[in-house]
């Protein structure tokens, strides 16, 4: 089946795109919405603009659309956005990286319903810690850019998530409560290497900033 | 052993509609056997104790051009547990046809008789994904536990353990399947 995938950059949509390959679909399109709006409820911002980046080391077609981050107006943004996919490149489908977040995947299921397209979400209900653990096993190499919940700070921008990444964040998890996979927005993350990449994509630099007295960190990151 | 029975016609859609159901009765230690539809023997459903008929994406309906696949429910005297498709299939073996009432997300659903283990007058915030539904009241051998308006939510036979939930348990009530595995 021709589907297109719901992409952020980060770690989940990547991986359930490298899922619906393994089951013999094809990604036709990528599709990225960049938010105005640093604290959207439906959509990953701190690196979005490295999509097209990694659109071109995967040499699959990208639809970017740019939507103000109003709560509900996004959505009509990202309606905007899959029609233009599924006209363009004949998608009969959407993949997207929703693991537990229902406000997510109820808005995408309306959507994709609305405009008769299959809706996959092949991380849908998966214990978040393999699903962290799923992609050391199949080589994806994804660095955290931004944290938001207390007590990540700084020391965690730009970190890989590795084996000593998953037995800190058991620990938080434990004390703190921390959603391991970062789906409550806990932390984002951006794939530089994975199966779906003709070449690895390598990070030259960060800059690392806070903008609300320390409470969050974000980092700009550079690619080669 | 419980007979998981997948209704997706796309493998991938398994990852969503039936490995959460093999996970949650994975983490209790309760074993299972998945198989599509398609695939499946006499020889499965006899070897099993207990039945459960998953549900798949909200635009697959694929499963109703194979309903005769599933005739055998009716001759067996097994639990049977239909969620969501699995829920619309046990109405269609017994001769109802669909109705169109498209429920997506969260929604409170009020179980009006006692149902696998949740008293009557209990309130649920359920997860629904569904375009279709069975109207239960015209069958006399089920009685209906849960309904909003004409859609019924919650059944369950009068005389065998069929139920049958049209919400997905296994996102916000997994409890529901696991009082299903062991009644």
């Amino acid at each position: 089946m021709k589907l297109g995938l719901l992409f952020s950059g980060g770690k989940d949509s990547a991986y359930a795109g490298y899922l619906a390959k393994k089951y013999g679909h094809e990604i036709s399109c990528l599709i990225s919405i960049k938010s105005a709006n640093p604290y959207s409820y439906m959509f990953h911002t701190p690196s979005i603009h490295l999509t097209e980046t990694q659109a071109q080391v995967m040499n699959i077609p990208i639809i970017i659309k740019t939507t103000l981050g109003k709560k509900e107006s996004e959505l009509k943004d990202l309606k905007k956005a899959i029609k233009e996919a599924k006209e363009k490149h004949k998608i009969q489908g959407i993949i997207t990286g929703a693991v537990g977040s229902v406000y997510q995947a109820t808005r995408i299921q309306k959507i994709c319903n609305e405009l008769s397209l299959e809706c996959f979400n092949p991380l849908w209900q998966k214990n978040q810690f393999e699903l962290l653990e799923n992609l050391i096993k199949n080589k994806f190499e994804v660095i955290v850019t931004g944290v938001f919940a207390y007590p990540l700070n700084e020391k965690w921008v730009g970190r890989k998530i590795d084996n000593s990444f998953i037995s800190d964040m058991k620990k938080l998890n434990e004390k703190y409560k921390i959603n391991p996979a970062g789906e409550g927005g806990e932390f984002e993350t951006l794939v530089i290497n994975c199966p779906l990449f003709k070449k690895p994509l390598k990070m030259i630099g960060k800059r690392v900033w806070s903008d609300d007295n320390e409470k969050s960190w974000r980092a700009e990151v550079i690619l080669k | 052993m419980i007979l998981i029975i997948s209704t997706c016609k796309e493998k991938l859609h398994e990852l969503e509609f039936v490995r959460p159901i093999e996970n949650i009765l994975k983490k209790n230690r309760i074993s299972y056997l998945t198989k599509h539809y398609m695939i499946l023997n006499k020889n499965d459903v006899n070897k099993a104790d207990k039945i459960i008929i998953c549900g798949t994406s909200l635009q697959d309906f694929d499963y109703v051009n194979h309903i005769d696949k599933f005739s055998w429910i009716k001759d067996i005297n097994k639990p049977i547990f239909g969620i969501c498709s699995g829920m619309q299939i046990i109405g269609l073996v017994n001769n109802r046809v669909e109705g169109k009432k498209i429920e997506i997300g969260f929604y409170k659903e009020k179980f009006s008789k006692n149902f696998l283990n949740i008293k009557e007058n209990t309130e649920k915030e359920v997860y629904h994904l569904h375009n279709n539904y069975i109207d239960f009241s015209k069958l006399n051998d089920f009685e209906i536990c849960s309904k909003s308006g004409r859609v019924s939510q919650a059944v369950k036979h009068k005389n065998k353990k069929i139920f049958g939930v049209l919400f997905h348990p296994e996102v916000r009530n997994k409890e529901i399947i696991l009082n299903f595995a062991s009644a």
